[in-house]
């Protein structure tokens, strides 16, 4: 991902509520998401990060359990900037 | 208490095609208009599939061509019905595609949509960049009035609010107007620009000039409802894939492995030998069609472009930007008339779906509503690529000394191999024909 720029945030526009993700057997985020931002824990929670996003929204749309992914935009000129899309 | 908000005619979400389209519009018929982007600038956050098809502008930027900021005008399409070992294309060339005033264009969004966005500055709009509008704002009877901004004090009240944020569309979320989620309805798109000599790319693509290629690619995938795509821009080279999001989620492939397993495929790899990775970018595309549509007007709203899910994917088309811009321009136009006449309820605003109605934007959604149905069924994607590469490579293997092989028992042997029905071909072919006529 080093290709590409980001210009992260102090704010993290995911959130990831693990109490949720523990009930969840088939964890759609862990393969779909394009930048590999969410890792299964051992204890069956969800560990993410926020900072290399591509701001695509593939997590919550395949999230099926409603309200384990709360996903917004990051603030005004921060997050992906893509010269090339 | 912030003091009275920033009060326009219009405010408009967004400056990607549908948004500077509209922003161009109502600037031109002098209403005070303003144009968020939440980017540090228009095209930041965009990532498109290959074409940019902009005759929509020819009457309002005569001669666009002239100055768009073009990568290449694409001369050459092919398209690609692919299995692991094998690739049946057929490949077009149109010499008429490479002078005024054109077809379709390989472009960079960030270049692209910056253009479009400096003729709204222009034409009298204020951009405004790195700003994202966090909510809408609402008078006592419920009716839109404004967004508000992340910025301080960064309501913004308006007449009219043009909802032209994107796939993903929170103003139209809150509104009611489209779902949280609609996975069945949304494809992923991830893409990879490689960068190469420009003279590299002509000789390797067969291409001269500013003339470029665009390949659109079936059974390349690995079974998930979806297709690949790649295209060329001056100097470099991109190849992506767009997949179901419910297809992928149950696949459990990861996106970047159905790109690398494209580059890798004998029909691909020769073509991006020795290219550096310049980008890597992935973005949602709604492909619900003409039944995802939602409701384009209500009280002080309209929405246009991805928002409103009106990106055509009908197997032979894939386009969104020149659909944008041709809702986005139905828009501007409808709430400047709309303003004028003092009237921005949802029945002052009705002339846009009216207006979309008499245009290809919903004319083409309309009459190509089932064809998406066809072209993604679970036969076109995993049977019929397979079976169309085994009758050519059938055909085209000479096994001397025996003697060349009765058509006939060719196409059963291969129907047989790739699980093709015979009546369900034929009832695939005749929709087909129906959903494209």
């Amino acid at each position: 991902m080093a290709t590409v720029e980001f210009r992260v945030s102090e704010r993290a526009h995911i959130t990831v509520d693990s109490q949720v993700c523990r009930s969840c057997t088939t964890k759609e985020c862990v393969y779909a998401c394009p930048a590999g931002l969410f890792v299964p824990t051992t204890d069956g929670g969800i560990l993410f990060n926020y900072e290399q996003c591509f701001e695509c929204g593939t997590c919550y749309q395949v999230c099926n359990s409603e309200g384990a992914i709360t996903w917004t935009y990051p603030d005004g000129g921060e997050g992906v900037v893509y010269r090339h899309g | 208490m912030p003091d009275q908000p920033t009060a326009v005619d219009a405010v408009v979400v967004g400056a990607g095609p549908a948004g500077s389209a509209a922003a161009l519009e109502l600037a031109r018929a002098g209403r005070t208009v303003v144009l968020l982007e939440r980017g540090p600038f228009p095209g930041a956050k965009n990532v498109y599939g290959g074409v940019v098809y902009g005759r929509v502008l020819d009457d309002v930027l005569p001669r666009w061509w002239d100055e768009v900021p073009v990568q290449r005008w694409v001369t050459r399409r092919a398209t690609m019905l692919m299995t692991p070992a094998q690739a049946l294309t057929v490949d077009f060339r149109a010499g008429a595609w490479g002078s005024p005033p054109y077809n379709g264009m390989t472009t960079y969004r960030a270049d692209f949509d910056s253009w479009l966005a400096g003729k709204a500055v222009e034409a009298g709009a204020r951009l405004v960049t790195s700003t994202v509008a966090t909510g809408l704002l609402r008078d006592a009877a419920g009716r839109i009035t404004g967004v508000r901004t992340d910025r301080p004090d960064g309501d913004i009240a308006a007449q009219v609010v043009i909802a032209c944020d994107g796939v993903n569309s929170f103003l139209a979320k809150e509104a009611g107007l489209l779902p949280r989620t609609s996975p069945g309805h949304t494809t992923l798109g991830v893409k990879e620009t490689l960068a190469l000599p420009r003279e590299v790319i002509d000789e390797r693509f067969g291409l001269t000039g500013r003339h470029g290629l665009d390949i659109e690619m079936l059974g390349c995938t690995m079974g998930i409802p979806g297709g690949g795509f790649l295209y060329t821009s001056l100097d470099t080279v991109s190849v992506g894939v767009v997949v179901s999001l419910t297809g992928l989620a149950e696949a459990k492939r990861r996106p970047e492995e159905l790109v690398a397993g494209l580059k890798a495929h004998p029909a691909i790899a020769p073509y991006l030998r020795g290219a550096e990775l310049k980008e890597y970018s992935a973005h949602l595309i709604p492909e619900g069609g003409y039944r995802a549509i939602p409701k384009l007007a209500i009280d002080g709203m309209l929405v246009a472009g991805d928002a409103a899910a009106m990106c055509l994917v009908a197997g032979l088309w894939l386009e969104g930007v020149n659909f944008a811009i041709g809702a986005g321009l139905a828009a501007g136009r409808t709430a400047a008339e709309a303003i004028a006449a003092g009237d921005t309820s949802a029945h002052g605003l009705a002339g846009y779906r009216r207006r979309l109605t008499d245009c290809f934007v919903l004319a083409d959604h309309k009459r190509l509503r089932n064809a998406a149905d066809v072209m993604v069924s679970d036969r076109m994607l995993r049977q019929y690529p397979g079976f169309a590469c085994d009758i050519a490579e059938q055909l085209f293997t000479v096994i001397n000394p025996h003697p060349k092989p009765h058509l006939s028992r060719e196409l059963l042997r291969a129907a047989r191999r790739n699980k093709v029905r015979w009546h369900t071909l034929a009832r695939d072919g005749w929709q087909a024909m129906r959903a494209f006529s």
